[in-house]
């Protein structure tokens, strides 16, 4: 009976066994090469990560393992395959910057794969314990990326803030999940769904589901919690700042969800007004504190607490629509954050990385194919149709809308057109202005990356659309 | 008279609630910091253990032997961060942690 169940298990928990065990494999290959192994082994992350995903996709069976702690649904599997492209793409798009700054270290690819696994195991997290390990082994993987330059103080600064703020909120998450315990008697999400539909609410659970929520926003970098973003995001080196911009974003986006509808379900009611209120603020804040931004790494952060806020307004919703909605939004949002990455990661001179939004100047005459997708990403960005972005943002918005939040819409949208704003003012500077002297030329990585997010953002997505559409409606089924 | 489940929740919400005020009040050193996070992190075992006792049930004190685990790498982790940064900075000065506006 108990090996019996433990095939069973390993066989659902295969990806993440690739992942782990190709981790140390290439540590080792990194610790006894020293140095100058950093190329194969940012070389063989990628192929690991990439079998993980078709092993994920053609071999692994859904199903429940380890007694309830670990589930692999139609959800978590559309999760953690957004998850791993996005972790993919970070890891291609640091070679380039690994050449030219002198940034060899091999460290970045295993970390890279280290908190990867982090995030699928939250995604797959059935019960509070998972939940709280990959969240902790996603963060603390990504506090030391935040500190990896370690000769510049910027760089060991981002680490330092990202890692107290984060330990607190871990802190705050953990707290909330003894007192959901204590009131509820289980740690399974399943189960806890039942004893709440059962008993209904006790200020003690209340109290939890409001300090587990306050610890997962500060993953999303949601408002009130969103201080760190800015100046993890600016401080970091840029390759590090497009991974976690990306991916953990999907993946403390998907746990979210799933403790709110899968955990609390009968208790919509309760936790919708969270929601509301941090996607409000999200919005809100995420539209009028980028206007004044001149740096692009740290506008990039400010937009992406407003996208974070547009996503929740799908959760908001707690309904399958609106479940929908967010997948499909993490998918759009993912796209153009790993394309404006590559823009940004594509903005150096002779004499090395610039970051601030004048450096863009006349881009379109110096070069006119970088400036066309990055107008298209802002664009997208913004919410402007035909665009993927203007898609993903009229699910969401619609699912409010049916769930009777129309006040929640309509801030939504007015929020989107202050965003418009901060958008377009890139756009201009790139089509208007005097030109600024010319960057050197793209890699040949960064290229491939623009091109193929390029071409979803516009216009693949209208025939792409159809079954990314249909998984993300599984998905959302598996809750209801 | 009875310790009951009440009082070790009280004992538990005071230390979290001094672990917070630990982080934020603070504008001296960033090793308080540290220590207020497991501060914070400990207050959660109390509670753990205290509910698992309580409802007689082992998930609890599971669940707080891996939170034990997990403290143990943050502190870590936290701690080498730190002699990164004052290694480029030369102070450990909450204060100092300024370099980027925000």
């Amino acid at each position: 009976m108990m090996p019996d169940l433990l095939s069973s298990s390993l066989a659902i928990a295969a990806p993440e066994l690739i992942m782990s065990v190709g981790a140390m494999i290439l540590l080792m290959i990194g610790v006894f090469m020293g140095e100058k192994s950093s190329q194969t082994v940012t070389g063989l992350s990628v192929a690991v990560i990439i079998i993980a995903a078709l092993w994920l996709i053609l071999v692994t069976p859904t199903g429940v393992a380890f007694g309830g702690s670990f589930v692999l649904d139609p959800f978590a599997r559309f999760m953690k395959i957004l998850v791993l492209v996005g972790s993919a793409a970070a890891v291609v798009m640091s070679v380039g910057f690994a050449e030219s700054e002198r940034f060899n270290r091999f460290e970045f690819p295993v970390l890279v794969l280290l908190s990867t696994t982090g995030m699928m195991v939250m995604v797959s997290a059935g019960d509070m314990i998972a939940l709280y390990l990959g969240l902790e082994l996603q963060s603390l993987a990504i506090y030391v990326l935040a500190a990896i330059n370690r000769d510049s103080v910027r760089s060991t600064e981002a680490g330092l803030k990202y890692f107290v703020l984060g330990a607190l909120s871990s802190g705050m998450l953990l707290y909330g999940a003894s007192m959901v315990y204590g009131f509820t008697g289980h740690i399974e999400f399943t189960q806890i769904s039942e004893v709440v539909a059962d008993s209904g609410r006790s200020l003690g659970l209340l109290v939890g589901i409001v300090f587990v929520l306050a610890g997962l926003a500060f993953k999303i970098s949601a408002v009130p919690f969103h201080m760190w973003t800015p100046d993890v995001y600016e401080g970091a080196p840029t390759p590090i700042t497009a991974f976690l911009a990306g991916a953990p974003k999907v993946a403390a986006m998907a746990l979210i969800t799933r403790f709110t509808i899968q955990g609390f379900e009968p208790l919509s009611g309760q936790w919708q007004q969270v929601i509301v209120f941090i996607s409000i603020a999200s919005m809100v804040f995420g539209a009028f504190a980028a206007i004044g931004q001149h740096n692009i790494k740290r506008l990039m952060a400010y937009s992406s607490i407003a996208h974070m806020g547009y996503a929740l307004v799908g959760l908001a919703a707690a309904n399958p629509e609106g479940v929908r909605g967010v997948l499909i939004y993490m998918t759009v949002y993912l796209m153009m954050t790993l394309g404006t990455f590559a823009v940004i990661l594509a903005m150096r001179r002779r004499d090395g990385m610039v970051e601030e939004i004048d450096d863009l100047a006349g881009l379109s005459q110096t070069n006119p194919m970088m400036a066309l997708f990055l107008t298209v990403m802002m664009l997208s960005l913004a919410g402007l149709p035909p665009l993927a972005g203007f898609v993903a943002k009229y699910f969401v918005f619609m699912a409010a809308v049916h769930a009777g939040l129309w006040p929640l819409a309509i801030i939504g949208v007015l929020a989107s057109v202050v965003g418009l704003y901060y958008y377009l003012r890139l756009v201009k500077v790139m089509w208007f202005d005097e030109p600024a002297e010319a960057f050197v030329p793209m890699a040949i990585e960064l290229r491939a990356v623009l091109w193929v997010t390029g071409l979803v953002v516009f216009p693949a997505y209208i025939f792409l659309g159809g079954p990314v559409f249909e998984a993300a409606e599984a998905a959302a089924r598996t809750f209801f | 008279m009875e310790i009951g489940l009440g009082h070790y929740l009280t004992v538990a919400a005071i230390l979290f609630v001094t672990g917070v005020f630990g982080i934020f009040m603070n504008r001296k050193n960033i090793i308080t910091i540290l220590m207020s996070v497991e501060l914070i992190l400990l207050s959660v075992n109390i509670n753990m253990v205290a509910f698992s006792a309580f409802l007689g049930d082992l998930v609890g004190q599971v669940f707080a032997l891996f939170i034990l685990t997990v403290a143990a790498a943050e502190a870590a982790i936290g701690l080498a961060i730190l002699v990164v940064f004052f290694r480029n900075r030369g102070s450990i000065a909450v204060d100092d942690v300024n370099t980027m506006k925000g």
